[in-house]
């Protein structure tokens, strides 16, 4: 049972292994790095994170969203320009329709693809250009405001009534948000028909339309589920900055990132979430110890882009290898 | 014996060649001899080593042992480029023409004369063919023409026409019959493989029969010659083999069939077919391949919409837009290809749940768990062995096959379409499933078999249709279902017109 756990589980626990060997090479680098430090990068990641995860399960469901850091600028945007010169209350429901336009937007996307049976890679590269298009006409330079019990949302760690503080207070309350948020769409969804079938179209489309499964309704869906978390990312981003940011970040090629070192298959029907949020936080940490130890920024991709093909190919080795036996 | 004459005009020279996959022998012993101006049907039962003995005179494959001489030099095809440069023009039943590019891109592509190429295409009956069209714009009939018309450009010795009427409609196989036959007479040589009697018996001088890998017989074709062949293509052994002790068959007319099938057409190739099937009946479907049998199965599973036709399921009117239409209404298939069916890289038990929680109307969140009991349950019953149950594709092909049966009997079946499910499969694992099958139609299910396995419809089946050129041409009892008959039959050589 525990080898069973283990074997099927192995990239994840590498990469939580890894992840360990980063934070103790940062401590190393950086003796005076601790609570508040890893509230910075927990609070930093945070975007990066949601959007992965958006990415992670369209890549599981056998497709790409490129349109997901644009996404993450027009729900940054919405929020910020909606919520200037609100009260707590409207902020609720602008945080509420901010993430009915991602899902909205997804399933846009999603709709274009199987109607118009153009490549989903098309499809999202179009509404790439619309929608950073829109992000500028909704807020033409950053601006606009966030709720105050948003921005503390994520600031500083946990505390709970009746615990001492020392206890939790050094869980970042951004990562709380981020596994929340998380556990909240997507365990039920895996747990049900819709998980299986999206990891069935995934895998083969073929096979899970001839098993019954209605593939262009779920193909939707996993899109919509990527605008779900890309309206989350972009609400992320106002809530650390405080403003409204119309110029996506490098949120794009950064989720595929770490949802391929996360072991999502870029072919489609493999892969988890947990892999690719442990994926996000060696990024940022690898990073961050780069930037410490004072390495030129342009070597910084260099090396990052390095340890990313080799981890990758190495994974791919160790799979090989094993089929084999 | 051979007179010098013939011996000079020998072309094509292959002997014993042989071929094995593996442990699995494909060709032993296969021969074949063609002289210019010669017409020969190479002919074998599903299974017999043709299309592998095919593949290699086309350089497709590599022969195993064996040599095979073309105008008195050794050859050795290892590609196809090196057949066509020997004078081997192959003529496939699916176009090779690439479907994006104009028909004179082809011509160019493959460096064919294009006023020879028009020239045939006259001959054959297509007189102002567009050569600026997309292959991909033209219908399925007229690329076959073209297919040959560009085999015929090239001037080819050997001309190799592999069940290339198939998709033709029965003036242009005429056109066909008649040009290959005219083109023969003036030198050159035709290798002719073909299901169809009335075809081989018009243009073919020749027949070399293959059963079991091997060469079993040379023969003329002349009137009554089609009995023969049958018997070489069976062989003496399998003549012999005992029919399986059923239970006679009992008289179901006075019910409801559970599966009613009434005039479906769709695609090029199924024309007709109309059958009745009950609850408590396996029913075998004959055909030899490329008979329609393909676009039966995927219409009954709601794969393809049919082109003209209708089914009842139960006594009441179907229609089946999406598999899930069909799954809902108990049909459920096992498909010939088993990577068409499952997904390679996920679970067992994922596999087995798919079909089935995919047919739910609610999105129900404890779906999975709710399962496992009775997908566990279908694993043993079928003695599943599920070491390397972490990927399907990880499992033998044998265990494979399991799985997509037990995809369907985990919450029982009504209705069960088994397209060739022993293929491949080793013997054991054969007995499984047809004790399996008998089992699930004691329980009630109605059973469509088809197989491309003689025998199985005697270990198997209740009755048989039999399926030649896209409709029904019999329905056998399993008691009767000797080899001979199931193999006539599908040749379309029904008693009457023998």
């Amino acid at each position: 049972m525990m080898v069973g756990f283990i074997s099927r589980n192995a990239w994840t626990l590498g990469l939580a292994a890894f992840l360990a060997l980063l934070l103790i090479a940062t401590k190393l680098i950086q003796p005076d790095f601790g609570v508040s430090g890893l509230d910075s990068v927990a609070r930093a990641a945070l975007p990066f994170a949601l959007a992965t995860l958006g990415m992670s399960i369209v890549i599981i469901a056998g497709g790409i969203d490129l349109s997901i850091g644009s996404t993450m600028a027009v729900a940054s945007v919405t929020a910020a320009v909606l919520m200037q010169g609100r009260g707590d209350v409207a902020s609720v429901g602008v945080v509420i329709f901010v993430l009915l336009v991602g899902l909205g937007i997804g399933a846009i996307n999603g709709a274009l693809i199987v109607i118009t049976r153009v490549p989903d890679i098309v499809v999202t590269l179009a509404t790439l250009f619309v929608l950073e298009g829109a992000a500028i006409l909704i807020l033409e330079s950053p601006g606009g405001a966030i709720a105050t019990w948003l921005r503390d949302l994520i600031v500083g760690g946990v505390t709970i009534p009746g615990f001492p503080d020392g206890l939790t207070n050094w869980i970042p309350k951004s990562l709380v948000v981020l596994l929340v948020s998380a556990g909240v769409i997507w365990m039920p969804i895996s747990r049900s028909k819709l998980g299986l079938m999206l990891y069935a179209i995934g895998s083969d489309k073929l096979a899970a339309f001839r098993s019954g499964v209605p593939v262009s309704r779920t193909k939707i869906v996993s899109y919509a589920l990527a605008g779900l978390f890309a309206a989350l990312g972009g609400l992320a981003v106002t809530m650390s900055t405080g403003i409204g940011e119309p110029i996506p970040g490098p949120y794009l090629l950064a989720s595929v990132a770490a949802a391929v070192l996360g072991g999502v298959s870029l072919t489609g029907g493999k892969g988890g979430l947990v892999g690719p949020i442990l994926a996000v936080f060696i990024l940022r940490l690898m990073r961050l110890d780069l930037t410490l130890l004072s390495v030129d920024p342009n070597a910084t991709s260099i090396i990052e882009g390095t340890v990313m093909v080799v981890v990758v190919m190495f994974g791919g080795l160790i799979a090989v290898r094993g089929r084999k036996t | 014996m051979t007179t010098p004459r013939q011996e000079a005009a020998l072309i094509l020279d292959a002997r014993n060649v042989s071929k094995r996959f593996g442990a699995v022998v494909a060709l032993r012993d296969a021969s074949l001899k063609i002289h210019r101006g010669e017409v020969i049907a190479l002919m074998g039962a599903n299974g017999a080593g043709k299309s592998t003995f095919v593949k290699i005179l086309t350089g497709a494959l590599r022969r195993g042992t064996g040599e095979i001489k073309i105008k008195g030099e050794d050859r050795s095809i290892g590609s196809p480029a090196a057949a066509l440069s020997a004078g081997l023009v192959p003529v496939y039943q699916e176009s090779s023409l690439i479907p994006d590019l104009s028909v004179a891109d082809n011509l160019r592509l493959g460096d064919t004369p294009v006023a020879d190429f028009v020239h045939w295409t006259r001959e054959l009956g297509i007189s102002n063919l567009d050569l600026a069209l997309h292959t991909n714009e033209l219908p399925l009939a007229t690329l076959r023409i073209l297919d040959l018309a560009r085999a015929l450009a090239s001037k080819p010795d050997i001309l190799l026409l592999d069940e290339m009427t198939a998709a033709l409609p029965t003036d242009l196989v005429e056109r066909v019959l008649k040009v290959v036959r005219q083109h023969a007479d003036e030198g050159m040589a035709v290798i002719y493989v073909s299901h169809r009697f009335t075809e081989i018996a018009q243009l073919c001088d020749r027949a070399t029969v293959l059963r079991d890998g091997a060469t079993v017989g040379d023969i003329a074709i002349e009137s009554g010659v089609e009995e023969h062949i049958v018997e070489m293509m069976l062989g003496a052994a399998l003549k012999s083999t005992t029919r399986a002790d059923l239970p006679p068959h009992e008289q179901t007319s006075t019910l409801v069939p559970r599966l009613k099938v009434q005039g479906i057409a769709a695609g090029s190739r199924l024309t007709d077919v109309s059958f009745a099937m009950f609850p408590g009946e396996v029913l075998g479907v004959v055909a030899l391949e490329g008979q329609g049998q393909d676009e039966l199965f995927s219409v009954l599973a709601g794969f393809q919409k049919p082109k003209a036709g209708w089914l009842e399921v139960n006594g009441r009117k179907a229609n089946f837009d999406h598999p899930s239409a069909a799954i809902g209404a108990g049909i459920n298939l096992v498909p010939g290809d088993r990577a068409s069916a499952l997904l390679m890289s996920r679970s067992v038990q994922e596999n087995i749940a798919l079909p089935r929680v995919a047919a739910f109307k609610d999105w129900g969140i404890v779906a999975l768990k709710r399962e496992a009991e009775e997908v566990n349950a279908a694993i043993q019953r079928l003695q599943i062995d599920t070491r390397a149950q972490g990927e399907v594709r990880r499992l033998s092909g044998g265990n494979q096959q399991k799985v997509t049966i037990a995809r369907w009997i985990a919450r029982g079946v009504e209705t069960l379409l088994l397209f060739d499910p022993t293929r491949g499969i080793d013997v054991r694992t054969k007995q499984q499933i047809y004790a399996l099958v008998r089992d699930l139609a004691d329980q009630g299910a109605a059973i469509l078999y088809y197989t491309s396995e003689l025998a199985e419809v005697r270990m198997a089946c209740d009755r048989a249709i039999v399926i030649f050129n896209g409709g029904v041409v019999d329905i056998i009892d399993a008691k009767d279902a000797d080899d001979q008959t199931l193999m006539r039959a599908a040749y379309g050589l029904t008693a009457g017109a023998a």
